[in-house]
């Protein structure tokens, strides 16, 4: 409702003014830019299928020593990490796990099913366009990166991530930053390696490849195990499409997905609105205090007037 | 010239009795098989398989976990529509066809074929486990990974096993 009022603020704008006219064409055209792009067409993703895996934690080892992680609570063997609660909710992603696999009971199945959690790597990142500082990278391989050197510490990307990942490490004082996923990018992907995880899966529940290649093979799997599957790839379209990509053999919800996160890139929620912030940042000023000096005038005339007036009686 | 002459002639004559007997003629059977086979190939974090080949035979048949490699005719109607016909291929060991270096440069460029078909064809690694585990649970098999195969030193540095818990939670170990 607000986005839509200021939209026919901007239209009213564009078209009482002049001035406005360069200012809009400038915010267009990288707005138009965003709404063509579809990702880089080479980059790398990963089919996590949750019929595959058995809980094994391997990939949470093998990411921890990858990239070098303060030491777990509890050894990578230990499967009553799945029986924890924190708030009620189970594990998440922190400043000491870029990956965690919980597991959820789904009725009516004989097993229980396993979701891998960890930073989907979103073809336009709602935490990248949230970072005002540019702390963040989407990489031709597909990896979203982070730069600690420039990153601010506001943490604006935590709330705009649609999957709650990244996460701040607070318990450092004097080095805090933002800890996520990178996609094993600066020592496996960039040299085309498969990250640590997806190396480490014994049931190859985690297969890499060209993101495309990975929809094609997810079809595949589809469609040759009739009824083994849900008939969706998650991640193919949500928030825009993301790297990692899920199969599951029930309904998402029902594994700990959140199937509400919209089928669009999020910045498409608000780059209309942003589109115009320069817009009023350069001409509003200028403008109101054009208004303002027009509607004073008249009183400063006036009272130039009645000055002039007293002085000749 | 002559030599070629003869090359092509047990060709033909090899078609013609692949043509007379075109299921068994180069099917293998369980007598081929070995008795014991060492899977050590990918021993890293976890020690040597050592698996009992003849133990299987007698529960299995070759094409339940060789496909359409040995001669004998699969069951899957998938398989059926390209190997109906197939005989028993130059190498039936696992790793002939399922890269140990599965996700490497190269294995992913041998898969970019626009018409490959066997695009999801899964590596070593994962050909062994999807097989075993699969079958495993179905027929109570060990299922726990070092019910196959003990962690080595490394493995056990990989998976932190030497830290304790802080509380006493007591959690089910359910893998081991």
């Amino acid at each position: 409702m607000k986005i839509k009022k200021l939209l026919n603020r901007r239209t009213f704008l564009k078209g009482s003014l002049a001035g406005s006219a360069a200012a809009v064409s400038l915010s267009r055209s990288p707005e138009a830019k965003a709404a063509t792009f579809e990702g880089y067409p080479d980059s790398m993703g990963v089919l996590v299928d949750l019929s595959r895996c058995v809980g094994c934690r391997s990939c949470e080892a093998a990411c921890n020593e990858e990239q070098q992680l303060p030491l777990p609570e509890k050894p990578f063997n230990d499967f009553s990490v799945f029986d924890e609660l924190h708030h009620g909710q189970k594990r998440r992603t922190d400043e000491t796990r870029y990956t965690v696999v919980n597991r959820y009971e789904v009725p009516g199945l004989d097993h229980p099913l396993f979701h891998k959690v960890q930073c989907n790597h979103c073809q336009e990142p709602a935490c990248l366009t949230s970072c005002f500082v540019n702390a963040y990278t989407k990489t031709p391989e597909g990896a979203v990166i982070y730069d600690p050197k420039v990153c601010v510490g506001c943490r604006t990307c935590m709330v705009a991530c649609p999957f709650y990942i990244p996460t701040f490490r607070y318990s450092s004082a004097f080095q805090p930053r933002i800890m996520k996923c990178i996609f094993c990018y600066d020592t496996r992907l960039k040299e085309g390696k498969p990250p640590a995880c997806v190396e480490a899966c014994p049931q190859e529940a985690l297969t890499f490849g060209r993101r495309q290649e990975m929809i094609r093979v997810g079809r595949q799997r589809i469609r040759e195990n009739q009824g083994r599957y849900v008939d969706h790839i998650y991640g193919e379209h949500e928030a825009g499409g993301t790297a990692w990509m899920y199969l599951s053999p029930v309904e998402f919800e029902e594994a700990g997905f959140d199937t509400s996160v919209p089928k669009e890139p999020i910045l498409n929620y608000v780059k209309d609105f942003l589109s115009i912030v320069p817009m009023v940042l350069t001409i509003w000023p200028a403008l109101f205090a054009g208004i303002h000096l027009l509607a004073t005038r008249k009183d400063g005339i006036k009272k130039q007037q009645q000055t002039e007036g007293e002085a000749e009686k | 010239m002559r030599c070629t002459f003869m090359a092509a002639l047990s060709i033909m004559a090899l078609m013609a009795i692949g043509a007379l007997y075109p299921n068994q003629t180069f099917a293998l059977d369980a007598d081929d098989a070995p008795e014991s086979v060492e899977i050590e190939s990918l021993a890293e974090l976890y020690q040597p398989v050592s698996f009992d080949h003849a133990l299987h035979v007698e529960m299995a048949d070759c094409v339940e976990c060789h496909h359409h490699t040995t001669g004998q005719q699969p069951v899957d109607p998938n398989c059926l529509r390209c190997h109906a016909q197939s005989t028993e291929t130059e190498s039936i060991s696992c790793e002939a066809c399922h890269s140990a270096k599965r996700f490497y440069p190269e294995d992913l460029k041998e898969r970019n074929q626009p018409e490959l078909y066997h695009i999801d064809k899964p590596g070593l690694k994962g050909a062994y486990h999807l097989n075993c585990l699969g079958c495993h649970q179905q027929q109570g098999g060990p299922t726990g990974c070092q019910d196959c195969h003990a962690l080595t030193k490394r493995g056990e540095q990989l998976f932190k096993v030497s830290i304790v818990p802080a509380e006493n939670e007591s959690g089910h170990d359910t893998h081991q």
